[in-house]
């Protein structure tokens, strides 16, 4: 058998660079909604399509507006992207007719970033440019560490995170929760903007439970229904949908912080159906176990040596 | 017989009633944004003999439309404007006199009335060669501005030419035709452009000066901000099929009919700050303004956009909001590889294997030869 110097050398620089990556991989992970996370419900039975929250975002974040098409005359992206950290969209099926239908029917959707709980973004990130808020669970991003690699794109199962391709000194870019606003003890642009609650701002823990009561009404009685935040004291009066039996963002991937009721299944509505375990915690625990004290390395580091001397002893 | 009807006419000119003159204070303070109640205050202000404000009006370079526009008003309508609310003691086209008795009338207001009165300017001031494309009474009108503006309380310019030139000022601008903010630099001189301005713009900044005693909140053009605060774009009433794409191509067609956006006929509605749209003209209800009859606005009241970009180029938006239809679920993403490139990136893909191979042979070779 014979072993290159090429693919030896690969090796050993391979080998030192995982040894280097040991302690970053050994952090202690949090595997439950932090105490005082904060998310956003958003409830796509409630959305009108109005966009507001979109003008909301670009004004609390300071973004252009995004023309597609030869003429710029509307601020109309088809999709996240560098510019844009919200969107409406909309699935339309057969005639169209009905809201919150998914035969013949219509549902809007708000498409940003999920604040996951055990978020795969921040797990893949090598720089640690990703970070997920300690207290509120917020995942934000610094640009002075990110070194490029966009494996946050790659890793989110949500294909949240974006790239500024026109940009020489790009950035990965994101829905932060506009921490900067909360910092001031403002709402997030989107909440703030949206006039019919579909946006509500608050507590994780309490937007779980808000959501769990909304899956308990009764289709067609009238409810309140908060806006902006859960604890605004504004109520908008009105009928409930139809939901279907699920709380999108409870359980998935290990939950999230945002979280999402329609009445479309949500696969309809473009949000992939994902198991409940995080695939975070499966990854990081295969790594963790492949790395555990060095000693698989090191065998397997020892068993190349081997190799190599073999070869040049039949060599000779 | 003779006497009886002039008894009527005169009952109808002067015989205001009180209600009708406090709709009237309602409507202009509303106009100007402010709230109801001030309407008491405004009509304190124009009933209050002391305070019934002298006006001298001047005529530069114009067609004397902006006039025209205000003779069109109906709340006040002109009669009660000059007799009852104002002192109009100067105005060439409404001037009883005429001549020597007119200027006379001229000076004498100005003399009696310096640092009281309104002065409002209508066209533009030539100032090539001495201003003398512009005369009147045998002086050119630029002395005449200067010279009044110096002794007024408050200066207004009212319609595009005072404003800014207006058409005349548009190239190759024989005469010089410049603005009054240019003619009178170093004095506030509001402007209420417009080709014609919209004449309660021009009441309510009056009243507005009456009341409180001091101008309105201007912009950085010194125009009244409560008329020309927002673009014509943000309240025209065909903007829902501009946001949801539905734009008459060409004058006549079906779109045009069905009173689509007039967007690519060239409405400059997306770059002209104006309340056209808001508060219409002539006072014959709806649609009584140019959009709402089916011409792109033209973009009078906005400097380097009237008079100087054609009429049908169509504009750049200046404030790009969403439009109304919606993202769908799915985007696509690229469709795969086409021919072509698959052809470029082989073609790359062999040169680099080749050159590879070539470094590898080499990089043997100079090693067995070391």
């Amino acid at each position: 058998m014979e072993i290159k110097r090429r693919d030896f050398l690969k090796g050993i620089a391979g080998g030192a660079a995982l040894a280097l990556a040991q302690p970053a991989l050994a952090l202690a992970r949090e595997k439950s909604r932090l105490p005082d996370a904060v998310g956003i419900l958003y409830d796509a039975t409630l959305c009108i399509g109005c966009k507001a929250c979109m003008v909301g975002c670009r004004k609390a974040n300071n973004l252009p507006a995004e023309t597609i098409g030869p003429q710029k005359l509307w601020d109309n992206p088809i999709d996240l992207s560098a510019r844009t950290l919200n969107i409406i969209k909309k699935y339309v099926s057969g005639t169209g007719e009905y809201k919150d239908r998914e035969i013949n029917g219509f549902s809007f959707i708000k498409r940003h970033c999920m604040h996951c709980v055990d978020p795969a973004c921040v797990s893949a990130c090598p720089a640690s440019a990703m970070t997920k808020d300690k207290k509120i669970g917020i995942v934000s991003y610094n640009k002075d560490a990110c070194i490029g690699c966009r494996y946050c794109q790659v890793a989110c199962p949500f294909n949240i995170p974006k790239f500024e391709w026109d940009n020489p000194f790009p950035q990965i870019v994101k829905c932060q929760l506009c921490n900067h606003l909360l910092a001031k003890g403002e709402l997030p642009g989107c909440c703030d903007a949206c006039p019919t609650g579909a946006s509500l701002f608050g507590p994780a823990a309490a937007l779980l439970e808000e959501a769990k009561r909304r899956q308990k009404m009764q289709p067609g009685s009238y409810y309140d229904f908060p806006v902006s935040t859960i604890t605004s004291g504004k109520i908008q009066y009105q009928q409930a949908a139809q939901y279907i039996p699920r709380i999108y963002g409870e359980n998935e991937v290990g939950g999230a912080q945002v979280l999402m009721l329609a009445g479309v299944p949500f696969e309809k509505l473009g949000l992939p159906d994902l198991p409940s375990g995080s695939y975070v915690a499966l990854a990081e625990n295969i790594q963790h176990t492949l790395y555990k004290g060095m000693i698989l390395p090191i065998v397997a580091f020892g068993g190349l040596i081997f190799l190599v001397k073999r070869s040049d002893k039949n060599k000779e | 017989m003779k006497k009886q009807n002039h008894f009527a006419l005169d009952e109808k000119l002067s015989e205001i009633s009180r209600r009708d003159f406090m709709k009237f204070c309602g409507i202009m303070a509303v106009s100007m944004g402010l709230p109801i109640g001030v309407a008491p205050q405004i009509a304190e202000a124009i009933t209050n003999p002391k305070r019934r404000p002298p006006v001298i009006w001047l005529h530069g370079q114009e067609c004397t439309g902006c006039t025209e526009s205000l003779l069109r008003a109906s709340h006040p309508s002109l009669e009660h404007l000059i007799f009852d609310l104002i002192s109009l003691d100067y105005h060439e086209t409404l001037n009883a006199g005429a001549g020597h008795q007119a200027e006379a009338a001229l000076h004498n207001s100005i003399k009696e009335n310096a640092g009281k009165f309104i002065l409002v300017v209508e066209g533009s001031t030539p100032l090539k060669e001495g201003g003398k494309y512009c005369m009147i009474g045998g002086r050119p009108f630029v002395d005449i501005v200067k010279e009044t503006a110096a002794k007024a309380a408050a200066v207004i310019a009212i319609g595009s030419c005072a404003s800014w030139g207006g058409v005349q000022s548009s190239p190759p601008n024989p005469t010089g035709a410049t603005g009054l903010p240019e003619v009178l630099k170093g004095t506030t001189v509001v402007t209420i452009p417009g080709c014609p301005p919209n004449p309660y713009n021009f009441l309510s900044t009056v009243l507005y000066f009456l009341t409180f005693g001091k101008l309105p909140a201007l912009d950085d053009k010194a125009r009244p901000k409560f008329a020309y605060g927002r673009l014509i774009h943000e309240n025209c009433e065909r903007r829902p099929h501009f946001d949801a794409g539905r734009f008459a191509e060409k004058f006549g067609d079906e779109g045009h009919r069905q009173g689509y956006c007039l967007y690519k006929l060239g409405c400059k509605g997306p770059i002209t700050n104006a309340n056209c749209p808001s508060i219409l003209f002539c006072d014959v209800g709806a649609g009584a303004w140019p959009v709402g009859t089916g011409h792109p606005c033209f973009g009078c009241t906005e400097q380097a956009v009237g008079f100087k970009i054609p009429l049908h180029t169509q504009a750049e938006v200046s404030q790009i909001t969403p439009d109304a239809a919606h993202a769908p679920i799915e985007t696509e993403q690229g469709k795969g590889l086409s021919a072509g490139a698959a052809g470029v990136l082989g073609g790359i893909a062999g040169v680099a294997i080749g050159a590879g191979a070539v470094i590898a042979k080499q990089l043997g070779q100079s090693e067995e030869g070391e």
